[in-house]
């Protein structure tokens, strides 16, 4: 199909991104794995997998367990370092035409800076900082939980890197609302929620827990009603740009979010049972511009 | 989306389900199904019994709230069926292949002897399926051109003739595969094994099902399911 977008064109801090849908880190590879269904480029932007300074194996044992419309998962941020991402997939992610997002994360600041520097060599639209991991020892989601942590490492990122950034933030921080505030006064362009609720879960026969880190990440369909009530909670605390995710499985849903304050959405888990849901919530939204009549999908935006 | 032809109760839990879908596959490949909408949340890889231009089928086991609601669909339904997906069995060169089956693993290996035979008539094929308790699956493999040993209980690795082996091909519980690995290595047979790990994607995307191997981290689902067994039992 055709698409004539300018109802869904998204200004997102500086780019354009020709509409609102993104997909979410760790649910889209580099933004090779779903083009058997459709062409990428279809999509507004495309974060990358989970990226830190040095490549990390991910976390031994079972790394997903299915819950009732969930899925607890414990990747561990599995990938191959900045370095050999930013020579080997940047390129081939720069060739989809669509908004290039590169998920940072790190177990401690230097490592997020060093990142962060290597970065500032590649074309790279934005920096989405990764503070909100619950799979990882060290750092990760232990920077997103307080505020003067997640708007600490959002200056030094800041101070340094040249392209603008995203933060994405945990929602298991005792108020996201409050640590989005605070990443905006340390100069955060914007900011991504929510990531993945901790959770856990436990094999009764074997008597031990499923997951060999204890601790899991929630995401699915589940979470939907509360990252809404984040995202919305959140954009009113805050001026900056907010990027809404969480369970998002529908057209519906992405308009759901949008109206409550979002500029743009992600999708991630979504895209495992349905790997044309990318597509399919672009083509719900322009209709559903056009079925009410509006001349930008930004018209619903926080309308609640 | 593709239509139920036949979902027939094998017995032990074990259910032959065949499809309209004509979609070309190759041995060892697997499919992503799903007999429902949202609930529950990921579809479910299965693995391709067989594919012979007209129809696809999948020989699966109830095993918990997605494989109990296929079990229950009936001839004319639909299912959704995502995929071809991953690398199979290769084709094999040698002129006797053996191949191992355990449980539900034995699934992948009636397309794959299949194959074998249609691409050299002459191929010597040995199949041995080993099952825990007694059902009609080993009936399904019957019409095979090949030399079909079926055991119940007990290990099926103990009954293999591995001097005599050429390549195995194997696919079942990790511990089985393993000591047909270790058992063929005096004979320095290639040996193949099919892996199983959970997947919510199946395309390579979530890493998920992450497998260890002696070249790194490899995706069951993309760059797998099929191993070389040297690759994967290597520590």
């Amino acid at each position: 199909m055709k698409y004539s977008l300018s109802r869904l064109v998204t200004k997102l801090v500086d780019y354009k991104m020709k509409n609102p849908v993104i997909a979410a880190s760790g649910t889209y590879g580099y933004g090779e794995d779903y083009k058997d269904y459709y062409d990428p480029s279809v999509l507004g932007g495309i974060s990358s997998k989970g990226l830190t300074l040095n490549p990390k194996p991910g976390n031994n044992g079972i790394r997903l367990w299915e819950t009732p419309s969930g899925l607890l998962n414990s990747i561990g941020l599995e990938n191959p370092g900045v370095k050999a991402f930013a020579e080997k997939s940047i390129s081939k992610m720069k060739a989809i035409d669509s908004m290039l997002i590169v998920n940072l994360g790190g177990d401690n600041l230097e490592e997020y800076l060093e990142g962060a520097s290597i970065l500032n060599g590649y074309p790279v639209d934005f920096i989405e900082l990764n503070i909100s991991c619950p799979n990882v020892k060290a750092g990760g989601m232990a920077f997103g939980m307080q505020c003067d942590s997640a708007g600490f490492i959002t200056r030094e990122i800041k101070k340094i890197s040249k392209h603008p950034v995203i933060v994405k933030l945990s929602p298991n921080a005792p108020s996201v609302s409050d640590i989005a505030i605070s990443c905006q006064e340390n100069g955060a362009d914007a900011v991504s929620l929510v990531n993945t609720f901790q959770g856990m879960a436990i094999d009764i026969r074997n008597k031990r827990a499923v997951f060999s880190n204890m601790y899991a990440g929630l995401s699915g369909p589940a979470i939907k009603p509360i990252a809404l009530r984040m995202v919305h909670q959140t954009a009113k605390a805050v001026s900056i740009p907010v990027v809404g995710l969480g369970g998002i499985s529908s057209w519906q849903d992405a308009v759901e979010f949008i109206m409550a304050g979002a500029t743009a959405i992600q999708i991630g888990t979504g895209n495992f049972p349905n790997p044309n849901l990318g597509k399919e919530i672009v083509e719900g939204l322009e209709k559903y511009c056009e079925d009410n009549g509006l001349k930008n999908i930004s018209e619903i935006r926080g309308i609640i | 989306m593709a239509v139920i032809i036949e979902n027939k109760n094998l017995g032990d839990g074990m259910y032959l389900m065949k499809t309209d879908c004509t979609k070309k596959s190759s041995p060892g490949q697997f499919y992503m199904v799903r007999g429902w909408d949202k609930y529950p949340l990921l579809s479910r890889p299965i693995s391709i019994f067989d594919w012979d231009g007209m129809t696809t089928s999948f020989l699966y086991r109830v095993v918990g709230e997605g494989t109990e609601i296929l079990s229950k669909m009936t001839k004319g339904m639909e299912v959704v069926l995502h995929g071809p997906y991953g690398n199979g069995f290769p084709d094999i060169k040698e002129d006797t292949v053996t191949l191992i089956g355990g449980g539900i693993g034995t699934a992948p290996l009636y397309h794959t002897a299949k194959e074998l035979k249609k691409r050299d008539p002459n191929k010597n094929i040995k199949l041995y399926l080993g099952f825990e308790n007694k059902s009609d699956a080993a009936k399904e493999f019957e019409s095979l051109d090949a030399d079909v040993i079926v055991r119940y209980g007990g290990y099926i690795t103990d009954y293999v003739d591995y001097e005599n082996a050429g390549t195995i091909l194997t696919c079942g519980p990790e511990i089985m595969m393993k000591a047909a690995f270790e058992r063929s290595k005096p004979y320095e047979s290639k040996v193949y094994v099919s892996m199983e790990k959970r997947m919510a994607c199946g395309v390579g995307a979530c890493l998920g099902c992450t497998c260890k191997t002696e070249s790194g981290n490899k995706r069951t689902c993309k760059e797998g399911p099929v191993f070389e067994g040297g690759e994967v039992f290597f520590e």
